[in-house]
């Protein structure tokens, strides 16, 4: 095992912020889902007596009668302000003057760095580039991505949990989103940094970067696996495969969608448009993991191939 | 006429030199300039009642809960913030501090970024040569990079951590959905200031990967030359989406061109632009979202369109 390998990654100063997102990411989970359960726990007690729900004040923070509901700016929230910016400088002078930025050697076009890595926050899309085509990694998702954080608030249309976290009564709607930011994003993030090596190669933690190293993957369309050759016929059935991806996917949600009571009362008070809106952009942000399953497991290249394009 | 001559006499005594009795000099009472001089230190040992003060604050900074509001309400830029605010969203545990953080650091990356400014030439001749000056020659030249970079990078951080917490606390529902979307564009932004400012020190690391990136743009469907459907639209590489971000069809002069004036003009134009909007929202979406009392499931109200 070459554990130097790990050290040398991980200590690499640009990769600093990947080593604070590890532990930052699971620390703000955890911080908030112990909130959220706290206030979960009051949830139930309020539900279970309506008399003690008339006359509390529905948060687990401190709170006593004849404490003024409002405190000043000046001076309680702006010492807080400028007490964080006193902390922030003091990190980023301490950081600045440890560690410096990387340099590499001039530019030069004809000598390819590898692994020729983008940006660490962009490294999720170069991850999904190995399951997908540019077009649909670095053009269609990142625009979906966009445009379904964008929709979020227009689709969701269960009313609780404003303005407080909670656990209990936004199950559907956390669950997607840990699994959109925390799996398909970061641990990506996290992945094409420590997991991907020379040639975009997999290299488990403790594995030497080998840059002779030759992988001979023999990666097939679907259609070749089943020994369908005809052009026409293979298009057919890729849209067809990918067709029954989308209405399975469709109707493993709306099952998750309609699983509980609470659920149900939700969905009914969505749209139609809302629906087919949360619809398409789930089923696409499931098509990622569903691809990448595809690719790790079956060796599949494409299900879908057209002379246009490839799925 | 009377006044006249005493003056007249004052003057001749005073010329006459030195007064008679050391009282006067140069015909003015010393006794007199003490008793101003006086009056000025005075002055100083209350700062807060000299007109220059006044002029400048306009306000009495006494403990008064008047004082205290006006305080905020009358500078121009503390009065983002209400005078008041509810006494639980103060707590560090519910909101994390992450958008002022961000907000501070796009405030320190501005700074830092001017003043690296002074010293870079968006060039392939000068541009490397620029980044060895400031961290060989430049006083501070070194400090002054690690800050921008590290802060950049702290920025991405914090800007998806606020994300997380808004989106945990339910924060983007009614009537908080505009500025959510508002904040999706902030945090486009905040990668896209990050990704241009990459190419600029012109080195291999920045180079690579500024390539991969636009050379994802080729395969935009329809305005990419090797996207779907764009040999069909008409696109080379010479008319493509990609051309279009890079000035050219490699990364080259004119990339680094476009990539400074994107990094250092336009794209904090409209970061700037969005965030006016994004702090407007708040207060008028009703200040931060909580932590609120919360709604019970039997309380739902049906709803209305």
């Amino acid at each position: 095992m070459d554990w130097h390998q790990l050290w040398t990654i991980i200590s690499l100063p640009d990769n600093i912020p990947i080593v604070g997102l590890m532990f930052l990411i699971p620390f703000y989970t955890w911080y908030a889902f112990r909130q959220a359960f706290a206030n979960d726990r009051l949830i139930d007690q309020l539900e279970s007596d309506p008399e003690m729900a008339k006359t509390h004040h529905r948060k687990t923070q401190p709170y006593q009668k004849g404490w003024a509901r409002e405190v000043h700016v000046w001076p309680y929230l702006l010492r807080i302000e400028f007490l964080s910016a006193i902390i922030v400088t003091a990190i980023l002078m301490v950081w600045s003057i440890t560690l410096d930025a990387p340099l590499e050697e001039p530019a030069n076009p004809t000598l390819t760095m590898n692994p020729s890595k983008a940006p660490w926050y962009f490294l999720g899309l170069q991850e999904m580039l190995v399951y997908f085509d540019p077009w649909i990694a670095g053009v269609l998702m990142p625009t979906l991505i966009i445009i379904g954080l964008i929709a979020i608030p227009y689709i969701d249309t269960n009313p609780l949990g404003n303005g407080y976290y909670t656990y209990k009564q936004r199950r559907f709607a956390i669950w997607t989103f840990l699994f959109g930011f925390v799996i398909l994003w970061c641990a990506m993030v996290v992945i094409g940094t420590l997991i991907r090596g020379p040639g975009w190669m997999w290299f488990w933690p403790g594995q030497t970067w080998d840059h002779n190293k030759l992988i001979f993957e023999v990666n097939r369309d679907l259609h070749e696996i089943l020994g369908i050759t005809d052009p026409i016929l293979y298009g057919i059935f890729g849209f067809l495969v990918v067709g029954g991806f989308f209405l399975i996917t469709a109707f493993g949600i709306h099952k998750l969608m309609t699983l509980t009571e609470f659920n149900r009362k939700i969905l009914a008070r969505m749209t139609l448009l809302q629906y087919l809106t949360m619809q398409v952009l789930l089923i696409t942000m499931i098509g990622l993991p569903a691809k990448m399953a595809a690719r790790l497991l079956f060796r599949i290249k494409y299900v879908w191939v057209t002379p246009w394009f490839n799925i | 006429m009377a006044e006249q001559t005493t003056k007249t006499t004052e003057q001749e005594q005073s010329s006459n030199g030195a007064s008679d009795n050391g009282k006067r000099l140069f015909g003015i009472d010393p006794d007199a300039i003490k008793a101003k001089a006086t009056e000025d230190i005075n002055a100083f040992k209350k700062p807060t009642r000299t007109d220059l003060y006044k002029s400048i604050f306009r306000v009495k900074h006494d403990d008064t809960p008047r004082s205290r509001t006006l305080g905020v309400l009358s500078n121009v830029f503390l009065h983002l913030h209400p005078a008041k605010i509810n006494r639980d969203a103060v707590a560090y545990n519910y909101t994390w501090g992450m958008g002022g953080i961000s907000f501070y650091l796009f405030w320190v990356l501005t700074w830092t970024g001017v003043l690296l400014m002074f010293y870079y030439h968006p060039t392939k001749v000068q541009a490397f040569r620029d980044i060895l000056y400031l961290e060989h020659d430049v006083p501070f030249g070194k400090l002054l990079r690690n800050m921008h970079r590290w802060g950049a990078h702290a920025m991405v951080l914090t800007v998806w951590l606020h994300m997380y917490r808004v989106f945990l606390t339910g924060s983007y529902k009614k009537p908080r959905q505009f500025n959510w979307m508002i904040g999706v564009i902030l945090l486009v932004l905040t990668l896209l200031l990050s990704f241009t400012g990459y190419l600029l020190p012109d080195d291999q690391l920045g180079f690579w990967a500024v390539t991969v990136g636009t050379n994802m743009a080729r395969a935009t469907p329809l305005l990419g030359h090797e996207g779907p459907f764009g040999i069909q639209f008409g696109m080379t590489a010479y008319n493509d989406v990609r051309f279009a971000l890079l000035g050219g069809s490699i990364v080259d002069s004119n990339a680094l061109l476009r990539a400074y004036i994107w990094h250092c003009v336009a794209i904090p134009g409209f970061a700037a632009t969005f965030m006016i909007v994004h702090f407007w929202r708040i207060r008028k979406d009703g200040g931060i979202s909580g932590p609120a009392p919360m709604v019970l499931q039997k309380e739902i109200k049906p709803l209305r369109r």
